[in-house]
Parts: C-alpha cells; structure tokens; sequence
C-alpha cells in the first residue's frame, strides 16, 4: 500500500459535492438493488441511465454466482440449479470476493448456506459444499513428487526408528469429517454410484486430494484423518498414530498404504 | 510469421486459451499464430493450470492479458497482485501484457467486472501513474484496452479516443484495439465508428481483440450491445477489422470466446477466419 499521505490527498481531490467518489457511489450501487443510480450518468439519445446501469449490477453479481455454480457444481444438483442461484445472489452480496482470484472465492460459502434458512431443509448442503470447496483448493494446490521408493524402503528396513519419523505429506491432501454421507452423495452425483444406496444421514469421513492432475475423494475412517491432520501439524509419525489410535477402526498398515499409493508421502525425515 | 514491432507476438490469428480446450490444443497442435490467457486464472500454485500451460507454451507464443488490476481505480494498485503477475511474467516469459482502461476493485471488494471511469484530468493523471507503477514492476511496457460501456459520464472532459490518445502519449503504453468494444461502445452512444478508430493512435496498436456481443434495447428501444464474449464474432466487427486493417496494416489478433465456450474447432474456425483477412492485407502491402 501507498504511505497515507499522497493516497488520501488524491482520494479527497476525486470527491465530489456529495462527498464520495465516483466509485464510492458504484461500489455501494453495484451490489445493492435498493441503492440509487449514482448520478452523473449519461446516454447520448436520453435513454434512462439507471437501465444501462444495471447492465453493470447484473453482470457483476451473475458473473461471481456463475463463478460459484462452477466451484460447487453438486452443492447446486442438490438444490437445483434456479435456488442455488438464488442463494448465490445472497451469498455474492452479503460476501463479495476480497481477492481477484476467483479460484480462491467461495471460502465462507459453506459457512453462508448453513445459516442460511430456506437451505435448512437439506442438512447436508453445507457440509457438500465443504467438499466442493476442499475440491477446488485441492486442484490447485502446489505440485510436489512423491518420496523415492528407496527412501520408504530404507524407512521400514528399521521398524524400531519408525515411531520417530517425520512425514511430510502432499500440499494437496485435506481431510473431511460430516455427520452425513457427503462422499457418497458426491459420488452418486457423479454417476459413480446408485443414489438409492446411499443413506445421507449416515456419517461419513474421508480425504480429499489431487493425484497427477485429478482430485480424488476418498472416503476413510475419522482415525485416517486423525492421522493425516496430526501429521501436517508436525507430529512424529508415531504421535500421529496414537492419535489415531481412539478409533478402532483405524488401521495403521491400511492408512500408510493408502497414502503412498496415491503418492501422498512427498518426505521421510529422521531416518538413520 | 513477421514479429510485430510493437510487441514480439507474432503477426497472425492466436485464440483464447480455455481448460476445456487444453488437451485438444495440445494433441491436435492446430495452426494457430498465438494463445492468450487470463493472467489471474494462472495465479495458482500447481495442478492443471500450471501442467497444460507449460505445454501450450512449449509450442505457441503467450500473451498474457490481466483482468484485475483495477489500472482505472481510484486506490492505490494492489501491490502483491502485481508481484504476483510478475512471477507469472518471469516463469512464462510472454511476448506481451496486456490489461483495460477501467476499474474493478473497490473497498477491498473485487467486483469481477470491468467499470467505465469518466475521462477527465483527473483520471488521466491518475492513470498514467498507475500504467507507469505498472509497467516499472513488470518490467516492461504493457498494451492497454479499449473498454465497452453501457453508461457514459456527464463530467467527461475528453472523448474516448482523445483520452485513449493522452494516455498513450504520455505513458508510453501501447493500445490494444479490441474491435468488438469499439464497435460495441459507437452503437451504444451513438458514435461514428469509422471517425472514432481514426481518432485512435493506431500507430500504438500491438494487438487486437474480436469477440462476440449480444444484443439488448435501451429504455427508449435503442440497441444496447452486450460485450459478453460467448458468441462468434459479428458480421458488423468484422467489416470494422477489416478497416482497421487497411489502416494499421496485418497485427497480431485474438479470438476471444469466454462464456458459453463452443467446440474447438468452432474456436480455430473463427481464428482461421481472421488469419484470411491478414493475409488478405499482407498481400495488398506487399
């Protein structure tokens, strides 16, 4: 950012009789319907400036709800496609994005539709839109290559240095824990699974993650989670199995190749 | 190919590059003279973006063409957008940058828009120091485009080419032309589209920009032209590149298809098209 000095004396020299600016004005009438034309427009043939303004008010609050129908393309399945417009409106004009990458917008979203009452009818929206958030953030997360083989081999060579290892994991891998079937319902939408199978009240975990190009969704058990979050807190490896260790469906042997078979495990430190 | 002395883009038709079309760009590896991206969608750490680009790059020069820069704006530029637009320059090392005479961020709220700014003092001034701080932590010169508008202001003290024509003037940068916005802006305010290209310094024009518009009326039933870049081009916007032209000479020109993004062969079909009416004019300068 500029020093305040020259910023503010330029900002105060642009006001106009009213006091603000011009883009003071658009800003304010560009997500609000009820707000006024800001003055001073024109049209050449005294056609009603309001009207080509809301060329503007239009296509800024459509293009950012297009913008999250294409982040949250199930979220949108499950609702319809006329609601969750509807919704996305609200959503765009109560949290406008605060960053020019749109790749980013949508945080908060999930956060939006669960206090959001017309959506509470379907409980799990929120948690679906969680997912697709997770999805988008996955997709583009930074690139790293799996650990050389060798190196996981000279790691289970020694069982007893195992418990001090650190893994590092891939920058795109992020857990997900839902009181409902959000993996399943993602999957049946996708056409991977008969949505009469699936129970969406059932509870479901899982991980989500980007091998070679492609984002994945793995349903696990909360213990893989539990695995996976302590080791992107830092914790040793066996710390991270203890705390994995509270579900007993959890199993160690299953996780560790899970992760590497996606190609999740970037780092081995700690061996000898 | 003859690079163009403006810019280094090749003189010849390139397209807009889509995700949709990324495999097809590179396995089918079509005659195109150059691809252009979005700059912000390219802001991302890793994944597919990043994977396909460097390929597309391998074969086809780049233009890289920002969308959010807020050059127009009435804030200060954002510096660590521009930081970040740097890298993206010194990674991919594009023939050419280009943004828009307009604004789109206020407040901290990205608007995803491009918004007209009344042509005074004022705001030349203003843009000139932004195009300069712009054009100094990019290091190099940037093109800038024409806008389409719906709304003109009542304290505009220029024209729009007589603003166009300062701006080039005393910051050096060079214009993109985007025909379909000027065509788009005459028929909105009633302008001769004819005097209006040649108001402009078209000396200054590194590359040009055709898309597709859609049509609306105002509230008195007059055309309204909607720059929504999700149809072919315009018989009317290609009458208008064709005089342009005959007075610029064979420039670098874009297809640009955003929404509603059609097959790709509908995309190389509309840029094979241009390419035609380069020929066309490289051979009566010949």
């Amino acid at each position: 950012m500029r020093g305040g000095g020259a910023g503010a004396g330029l900002s105060e020299r642009l006001r106009g009789a009213g006091g603000l600016t011009v883009e003071e004005r658009w800003a304010v009438a560009l997500l609000d319907p009820e707000a006024p034309t800001p003055p001073d427009l024109t049209s050449w043939n005294g056609s009603d400036p309001g009207q080509r303004f809301a060329v503007y008010r239009n296509n800024v609050v459509v293009s950012l709800v297009e913008s999250l129908a294409q982040t949250f393309p199930v979220t949108c399945e499950l609702v319809g496609e006329e609601f969750f417009r509807a919704m996305g409106r609200e959503f765009v004009r109560a949290r406008p994005p605060r960053s020019t990458l749109l790749a980013r917008y949508g945080e908060g979203f999930a956060e939006f539709v669960d206090g959001f009452p017309p959506a509470a009818s379907v409980p799990y929206l929120a948690d679906m839109a969680r997912l697709e958030m997770h999805c988008l953030a996955a997709l583009h997360a930074a690139d790293a290559d799996p650990a050389a083989p060798q190196v996981l081999e000279a790691a289970l060579r020694e069982p007893e240095c195992l418990p001090a290892l650190r893994l590092r994991l891939h920058p795109s891998l992020r857990c997900l824990r839902s009181e409902f079937a959000v993996f399943s319902l993602w999957d049946a939408h996708r056409g991977e699974l008969e949505i009469s199978q699936v129970n969406p009240l059932a509870a479901e975990c899982g991980w989500i993650l980007r091998s070679g190009l492609e984002v994945r969704l793995l349903p696990m058990c909360a213990g893989d989670c539990d695995f996976v979050e302590a080791l992107a807190r830092g914790n040793s490896f066996g710390e991270a199995a203890e705390a994995a260790a509270g579900d007993r469906e959890f199993d160690l042997g299953r996780c560790l190749a899970t992760l590497l078979r996606w190609g999740m495990v970037t780092s081995v430190n700690g061996i000898k | 190919m003859v690079a163009s002395g403006e810019t280094g883009l090749p003189v010849a038709a390139g397209v807009g590059l889509k995700p949709e079309h990324f495999e097809q760009v590179i396995g089918k590896a079509p005659a195109l003279g150059f691809v252009e991206i979005h700059a912000e969608n390219y802001l991302v750490a890793g994944g597919p973006m990043h994977h396909y680009l460097e390929r597309v790059c391998a074969r086809y020069p780049l233009s890289v063409h920002g969308v959010g820069l807020s050059i127009g704006g009435e804030e200060p530029l954002d510096r660590g957008h521009l930081q970040a637009l740097r890298g993206l320059l010194d990674r991919y090392q594009p023939a050419v940058f280009s943004e828009h005479l307009a604004w789109s961020s206020h407040g901290g709220i990205f608007f995803n828009d491009l918004l007209p700014l009344p042509y005074t003092r004022r705001t030349l001034e203003r843009l000139c120091e932004h195009i300069e701080q712009v054009q100094d932590a990019l290091g190099r010169r940037i093109l800038l485009e024409n806008p389409s508008t719906y709304v003109e202001f009542s304290g505009s003290s220029y024209s729009e080419a007589e603003f166009i024509g300062e701006l080039v003037k005393r910051s050096g940068c060079g214009l993109l032309l985007d025909v379909n916005n000027a065509y788009i802006s005459c028929i909105n305010h009633g302008r001769d589209l004819d005097e209006f290209i040649a108001a402009l310094p078209l000396h200054a024009v590194g590359e040009i920009h055709l898309a597709g518009f859609h049509r609306d009326r105002d509230s008195l039933g007059a055309p309204l032209l909607i720059d929504s870049h999700g149809s072919a081009v315009d018989r009317a916007v290609w009458q208008a590149y064709e005089s342009v032209l005959e007075r610029t000479g064979p420039l670098s020109t874009l297809i640009e298809w955003d929404n509603d993004i059609p097959p790709f062969e509908t995309l190389c079909a509309e840029a094979a098209r241009a390419q035609g009416y380069l020929s066309a004019c490289a051979v009566r300068e010949a």
